[in-house]
């Protein structure tokens, strides 16, 4: 599949590398007791160590060290057992510090790998780079007064994992589909909410064009893109941008760019140009983070299946499709939800009716699979009626959709209506030959070879019998009459 | 290894250090003596010595997942020369 981008002189390859800030899902901040929960009010979730008064020093959360290498692990990365950190100086009113405490030469996580599964079901290898733990600074408030800002510490100090990727995807289809692999190893592995509005999980990207085999072109990065829609429209920007610019005969310089979520562009930063001269040096208030291989060892052990795990099974040993592989284990709890329908089931029967009827039912009325009223064991029992013929799946949409209603399993809703798949061959014969009476005519246009007829008498059938009858029964029975 | 004036300078106006013109020189040639009497330790022989943290021996301590801390709203904006509402006030840094 060629990802290349035309312009007017010919083809470009876009090359997209991704620093990804994850939110350590914590109760407390990464160097200090206050709570790390969104919504409080302004400054509540703040101690004196966020605030940075004289002579508050930082005592690491062995949480977060833990949750950050969990994530290592799902990424199939080298854990570094001693790691450093580093302030990163740079001043902002948000930044109470003067630096952030973060990781540069030593971090905790080395290189790993992600796999992103395309549109067309295929996947694709990224490489991961590192990821370190770091502080996310305050937030700072333009639009209260015309001539203040207004600040608020609570996210200061709260663990931040950056994962960074290596240069490899080459379209923004690609680049949404790491992030939105990331944040489902994460959620898997419960080590970041994934909740992408609220900030907890927001993007970086740096974009590059060149001609194919060349060196890398110069990179721009564009900070701060809290959704996947606009990691898409910022690249798709850039992109056109760097091309158009060459093309006419200028050059990209290396920037930091952002992303105007009105009109999808991107513009250059207004900053000094010593903005990345942020002269990290290690944190003399914090000795390197050691961690034992046992340790190590024991978060291996449990860790949940992760999603690339279980739809290699779902393929292999079950036998669905790798698109509706990739649909079910997305989430965790879909992933749960089918193991849980399925078993003892027809799998693949029940990948589709979860698939199609269930995940279409929750779209249209705007549910989660956890408020919907349908069990894993009621779907799983719908399925168990259609397997044994009890009833057709044109009737199991009408069962379904009365239990997507009414919480009602299957089997009562089946009981109550009546709605029990007709085999009995006798009452079948007996509704065709009522049938070819009625129409006789039609009969003798389909002996004389008018063979479309048939689909009518199958109508006929079925519609007589309130859509009950075995329809295998019926073609098989009426063929017969017809043809005899 | 040293430093010049222009080095001086900047580093002052990364550290937001207000070191008048006439005091870059002489900042530079004392940061110079500094670095000077420091990279004497270049002569000891380091070739099989793992890198040294802390004298201390002590490994970084650890705290649990648990709030033990915050909340305190009125202190954390006592020397605050503006607060509202719970915010700190400052004069606007906008992008």
């Amino acid at each position: 599949m060629s990802q290349l981008v035309t312009g007017r002189t010919g083809d470009w390859e876009v090359v997209i590398g991704l620093e990804v800030h994850a939110q350590v899902s914590s109760q407390a901040k990464l160097f200090s007791g206050a709570s790390a929960s969104f919504g409080a009010a302004p400054n509540e979730n703040v101690s004196l160590v966020d605030a940075a008064m004289p002579g508050m020093l930082p005592v690491i959360n062995r949480e977060c060290v833990y949750q950050a290498i969990r994530t290592g692990l799902g990424l199939k990365a080298q854990i570094n057992l001693t790691s450093v950190f580093d302030r990163k100086n740079y001043f902002y009113a948000d930044l109470p510090q003067g630096y952030q405490i973060s990781q540069f030469k030593h971090s905790i996580v080395g290189a790993g790998v992600l796999r992103i599964v395309l549109a067309d079901g295929s996947t694709r290898d990224i490489g991961i780079e590192r990821l370190h733990l770091e502080q996310d600074a305050g937030k700072s408030m333009h639009d209260q007064h015309p001539s203040k800002s207004y600040i608020d510490l609570n996210r200061t100090g709260v663990a931040l994992m950056e994962i960074v990727s290596r240069p490899d995807m080459r379209s923004a289809a690609e680049a949404a589909a790491f992030v939105r692999k990331l944040r489902s190893i994460l959620r898997y592995l419960g080590t970041c909410d994934g909740n992408m509005e609220e900030g907890s999980l927001r993007a970086d990207v740096n974009v590059s064009v060149r001609r194919t085999g060349a060196e890398f072109g110069t990179r721009t990065e564009t900070k701060n893109l809290n959704s996947l829609r606009f990691i898409q429209q910022a690249i798709d920007y850039e992109v056109a941008r760097q091309i158009e610019l060459i093309e006419d005969g200028g050059t990209v310089d290396q920037e930091t760019r952002l992303f105007d979520t009105n009109t999808g562009t991107t513009r250059t930063m207004r900053s000094k140009e010593d903005a990345h001269d942020y002269r990290y040096f290690p944190d003399p208030d914090l000795l390197p983070l050691v961690v034992t291989q046992k340790e190590v060892d024991d978060l291996a052990a449990a860790l949940p299946e992760l999603p690339d795990d279980i739809r290699d099974r779902l393929i292999n040993d079950y036998g669905l499709s790798p698109y509706d592989a990739s649909v079910i284990t997305e989430e965790r709890d879909t992933a749960e939800f089918y193991e849980a329908a399925s078993a003892g089931q027809d799998r693949k029967l029940v990948a589709n009716w979860m698939t199609v009827e269930l995940f279409g039912a929750l779209n249209k009325s705007g549910q989660s699979l956890s408020d919907c009223k349908i069990s894993p064991a009621m779907l799983g029992g719908l399925v168990s009626l259609i397997s044994d013929g009890t009833i057709s799946g044109r009737i199991a949409k009408d069962v379904f959709a009365d239990m997507f209603e009414t919480g009602k399993d299957a089997a009562s809703i089946v009981d109550e209506k009546g709605l029990k798949q007709v085999s009995d061959s006798g009452a079948i014969e007996a509704l065709i030959d009522a049938v070819i009476a009625a129409n006789m005519d039609k009969v003798e246009e389909y002996r004389g070879g008018k063979d479309k007829l048939f689909g009518f008498f199958v109508g006929q059938v079925m519609k007589q019998s309130g859509g009950q009858a075995n329809p295998g029964m019926v073609n098989q029975i009426l063929k017969s009459k017809l043809d005899s | 290894m040293s430093v010049d004036k222009t080095t001086v300078a900047k580093i002052a106006r990364l550290a937001r250090l207000n070191v008048p013109e006439d005091r870059l020189e002489p900042v530079a040639n004392e940061l110079n003596g500094i670095l000077d009497w420091i990279a004497e330790l270049n002569e000891v022989p380091t070739d099989n010595v793992e890198p040294l943290a802390s004298v201390t021996g002590h490994a970084l301590p650890m705290r649990d997942d648990v709030v033990t801390d915050g909340d305190c709203v009125d202190r954390v904006l006592a020397n605050a020369p503006e607060g509202a509402s719970g915010f700190f006030v400052v004069p606007k840094v906008v992008e």
